[in-house]
């Protein structure tokens, strides 16, 4: 309670603590709270393998990606070495799966990072300062909400053309509105709140308010909701792809390889449900990954 | 400085807020939320401001400590103007006047323990860090938080009166010489209240403070202010001494107000609300005195004539001189006061009655 008769004898003797220990401690209790969270753990586990056999494609893929054989098309699971069958041009749909998280990996993360950093600066002074500066990037912002994403993304890329950077591109354009969206409303939430006029009160410069006490309280639950743009990112960018305008064949990368494979779900089903499953399986794990940071993030939780 | 000299003069202070109309279209209305307020506080005197919800009791609050910029009017600290030519800066008056918010969980950012909050104030007037750590833990025992407990908490583990502690610890980092409580205990259970009310007592004697005590409350204004201000739609309706303004209230509002305080004496209880109805709307305020629509007496003047504030006891009629701050002195801004104002219940004026 309140009283401060507490026998101060009894209390912890805590050493002279180093400067920078709050800061730490704070990251410290998330970690706590994510090892406890099962599910949390294996979707990093999940997400961690996914990364690492794309960048170490090159040593862990049995055959190599682009070599095609008119004999060996269509072949089920475990057809002489291919442990995952092979596609349409007989080509080893293990290695392209692996070689293609690659790129679709990097399809899924560059944009939301892209759109973090301009969606968030926008967002966040347009929620500080409010006013005109809130209504002019705020109303622009919502122009891009006139149009569905898919159509957007759609647009974008047919007329910048087909190609990775257009992609990247053309996502990053789609995710800025609503992580601007989110960022704003977050900040502007904060910047009535009391503690920001306490400190503002206190004498405090702006810029010191905005880093101390704004940022920290915006900076995760955005982080956390552009995290969960990931999963939709890789899916859109296989939509992309699914309709030729994000990655070009031969390369490999997820939606492609569904585009590629569609044809032959009359003929092998399994087969062209592979690269969907890897998709699946990965937009699954940001998601439930996402929602656990949220979770472990939250300090009244 | 004189010792005179009040710590804080406030002349001719207002701040109208410009709201959208009703409709939502067409021009923006006027809100008066502070309209011409004057008052001063001496040094190491606790001056409680009370009014209803929406008076401008908290807008007051914040034009002090300059959350929000004044329309008009000058705010002197120490005999120094804020924000004028020859004056203090507005950072300078920040360290020396402190607030304390109501919503003690609001007043503190989440993401901060105890610690890092109570010493960032240090930090930004140029403190090292470790010195500022040292001073917030000093600062936690000074409000009765053992910092070894208390220091590495988030603001979601302290209980109510726990966190208000650190709020008042927080704002008494800087050394400040006045510290304006915005309803700070008002949001805690009784019992907590009265440990809270106390321990401001206690750091008033210890720190040498001045206190700006703003609550909807009257008997714990009564029972920590050595003056009291009454407010009225923005106004300043009466101010004199606690005993006076308990005692031979002067302004029909304030005798409603105290009216209206809860009695433990079952026999006195008022059967009846002392006053009906809600204030009028601030963006619209009645002309003349502000108070005579829901006023028992009020007459034709009333209307024509806006009140001055005016000496209640002894002579009537002498109109509040902010500068002869005089600890004694007990006006009221009431035609009723005010000597030869057209009111049939005005005292006589001087002389004419000899």
């Amino acid at each position: 309670m309140t009283s401060p008769a507490v026998d101060i004898d009894s209390a912890p003797a805590t050493p002279v603590r180093p400067v920078a220990a709050s800061a730490r401690g704070y990251w410290r209790r998330v970690g706590r709270r994510l090892s406890r969270d099962p599910v949390t753990i294996v979707c990093a586990a999940i997400l961690a393998l996914i990364f690492l056999s794309a960048i170490f494609a090159g040593h862990l893929a049995p055959a190599d990606p682009y070599k095609t054989s008119m004999l060996d098309r269509l072949k089920p699971f475990g057809f002489r070495g291919h442990l995952l069958g092979t596609d349409e041009l007989g080509r080893d749909v293990l290695s392209r799966l692996l070689y293609g998280g690659r790129l679709s990996l990097l399809l899924g993360v560059s944009p939301v990072v892209a759109a973090l950093a301009v969606g968030g600066f926008l967002g966040t002074v347009a929620g500080f300062f409010g006013g005109a500066i809130n209504t002019m990037i705020m109303r622009t912002v919502d122009v891009f909400y006139a149009f569905p994403s898919v159509l957007l993304a759609i647009a974008i890329s047919g007329s910048l053309g087909a190609g990775i950077t257009n992609a990247i591109l053309s996502l990053t354009i789609v995710f800025i509105p609503p992580i601007a969206r989110v960022s704003e409303s977050v900040t502007a939430g904060v910047r009535n709140l009391d503690y920001v006029g306490a400190a503002r009160a206190s004498g405090a410069g702006l810029f010191s308010v905005l880093r101390v006490h704004v940022l920290r309280n915006v900076l995760g639950p955005v982080f956390v909701y552009a995290t969960s743009l990931i999963s939709v990112s890789i899916i859109l960018a296989s939509g992309l792809s699914f309709l030729g305008l994000g990655v070009e064949p031969p390369h490999a990368e997820w939606g492609l390889m569904l585009n590629t494979l569609r044809p032959a779900i009359y003929i092998d089903p399994t087969v062209a449900a592979v690269p969907g499953a890897a998709i699946l399986l990965t937009s699954i794990s940001f998601n439930l990954l996402t929602d656990g940071l949220r979770h472990a993030m939250d300090v009244r939780a | 400085m004189s010792g005179d000299t009040p710590l804080l003069t406030v002349r001719g202070l207002r701040k109208h807020f410009l709201v959208r109309g009703q409709s939502g279209w067409g021009g923006k209305q006027r809100l008066h939320a502070v309209d011409g307020v004057d008052l001063f506080v001496r040094r190491g005197e606790t001056l409680g401001v009370v009014g209803e919800s929406g008076c401008g009791k908290s807008t007051l609050a914040r034009l002090l400590v300059r959350l929000i910029e004044p329309d008009v009017g000058d705010v002197i600290f120490d005999g120094a103007a804020v924000a004028a030519r020859g004056g203090i800066s507005v950072r300078a008056l920040r360290r020396a006047v402190q607030m304390v918010f109501q919503d003690s969980l609001a007043s503190l950012n989440p993401r901060l323990t105890v610690e890092a909050t109570i010493a960032y104030a240090p930090i930004v007037h140029g403190a090292p860090v470790a010195e500022a750590n040292r001073r917030a833990r000093a600062m936690l025992a000074q409000v009765g938080l053992v910092p070894e407990q208390f220091a590495d908490r988030y603001p979601h583990e302290l209980s109510g009166g726990q966190r208000q502690r650190v709020n008042i610890a927080r704002a008494l980092a800087l050394e400040p010489r006045l510290l304006i409580l915005d309803e700070a205990v008002s949001a805690l259970d009784k019992s907590v209240e009265a440990q809270v009310l106390n321990l401001l007592l206690d750091l008033k004697d210890e720190l040498d403070l001045t206190y700006l005590f703003i609550s909807h409350d009257l008997n714990v204004v009564q029972y920590l202010s050595d003056r009291v201000l009454v407010m009225y739609l923005g106004r300043v309706v009466e101010v004199g001494p606690v005993e006076a303004i308990y005692e031979r209230p002067a302004h029909p509002y304030t005798r409603a107000l105290l009216a209206a305080m809860p009695t433990m004496d079952p026999d006195a209880r008022a059967d009846e609300p002392p006053l009906q109805g809600d204030p009028p709307n601030p963006i619209d305020p009645p002309s003349g005195c502000r108070f005579r629509t829901r006023c028992a007496f009020a007459e034709a003047a009333c209307a024509a004539v806006d009140p001055p504030l005016a000496a209640v006891d002894g002579a009537g009629g002498e109109v509040l001189e902010p500068d002869h701050a005089n600890a004694g002195a007990h006006y009221a801004s009431c035609l009723m006061s005010v000597a030869g104002s057209g009111h049939s219940r005005a005292p006589a004026r001087i002389g004419v009655a000899a």
